[in-house]
């Protein structure tokens, strides 16, 4: 399927930036022109897997959170959220819904949002090497 | 992202307005909780008129107020969720936890 467009971003891992990262994907993959349920949906799944980079993989540091998105032809939409940090010891443990490491407040549902809201999600990780998630949502068709 | 409080009589209500995410939640718990103490509401309601975005750290957000608005025997309500603040509430099952769009008994009570 043909590409049509890429971008890559990079941000320190401050809480500050969940907006940011959430408002850059969706100003890029609104060039597909997505229904206003579908801008959510990706927002909201893009907000939850780099909270998960900042509360999670880099704990007690500020590291870097790499943030890249391709569109297709087809409609669809390809996002990589990756982080080098501490990693996922159990990542089948992790996408179950409700568990937490934290407390806090963080109420275990991040994976259960990014899956629900996206139409494919693929979580690697390695300890002490960090954490890639791939996202995909096939945008609907313009009539 | 900022919170209001009116309190009246016994019901206490939180207007919240901007986007709730893992960086805004925190000052946001803080305003409701010192307001619940100071007033010891039976009902809490959470108002989500103006509120335009809302992942995951909303619900743990909405789960922890039902926690301290229940420690002292009251309620939980949340009223005017948007269609994309509702799906993420239904996602984590909130109306177990909450009476959910309740407006008019919110505003009967206020």
């Amino acid at each position: 399927m043909n590409k049509l467009n890429s971008f890559n971003l990079k941000i320190p891992s401050r809480s500050a930036n969940e907006s940011f990262a959430r408002v850059a994907v969706s100003a890029f993959v609104s060039q597909l022109d997505p229904t206003l349920e579908e801008l959510s949906d990706i927002k909201t799944a893009v907000s939850e897997a780099v909270t998960n980079s900042i509360v999670h993989a880099y704990k007690n540091e500020i590291g870097s959170i790499y943030i890249s998105a391709e569109i297709y032809e087809n409609r669809s939409i390809k996002i990589r959220i990756r982080d080098t940090g501490c990693g996922i010891d159990d990542v089948t443990k992790a996408l179950q819904p409700l568990f937490t490491t934290v407390g806090g407040e963080r109420s275990g549902l991040g994976f259960s949002v990014m899956q629900s809201f996206m139409d494919y999600l693929k979580v690697s990780s390695k300890p002490g090497k960090g954490t890639t998630v791939i996202m995909k949502k096939a945008l609907s068709l313009k009539i | 992202m900022s919170v209001s409080i009116v309190a009246k009589g016994e019901v206490v209500t939180a207007f919240l307005d901007g986007e709730i995410d893992h960086h805004t939640a925190a000052e946001i718990r803080t305003t409701i909780d010192e307001a619940v103490y100071e007033h010891k509401p039976t009902l809490l309601v959470l108002d989500f008129k103006n509120v335009s975005f809302m992942d995951s750290s909303g619900i743990g957000l909405v789960m922890g107020r039902y926690k301290t608005i229940s420690e002292l025997d009251g309620e939980l309500a949340i009223i005017n969720t948007s269609p994309c603040i509702g799906k993420v509430m239904r996602l984590a099952g909130m109306e177990r936890l909450a009476k959910i769009g309740m407006e008019e008994l919110a505003n009967e009570q206020a």
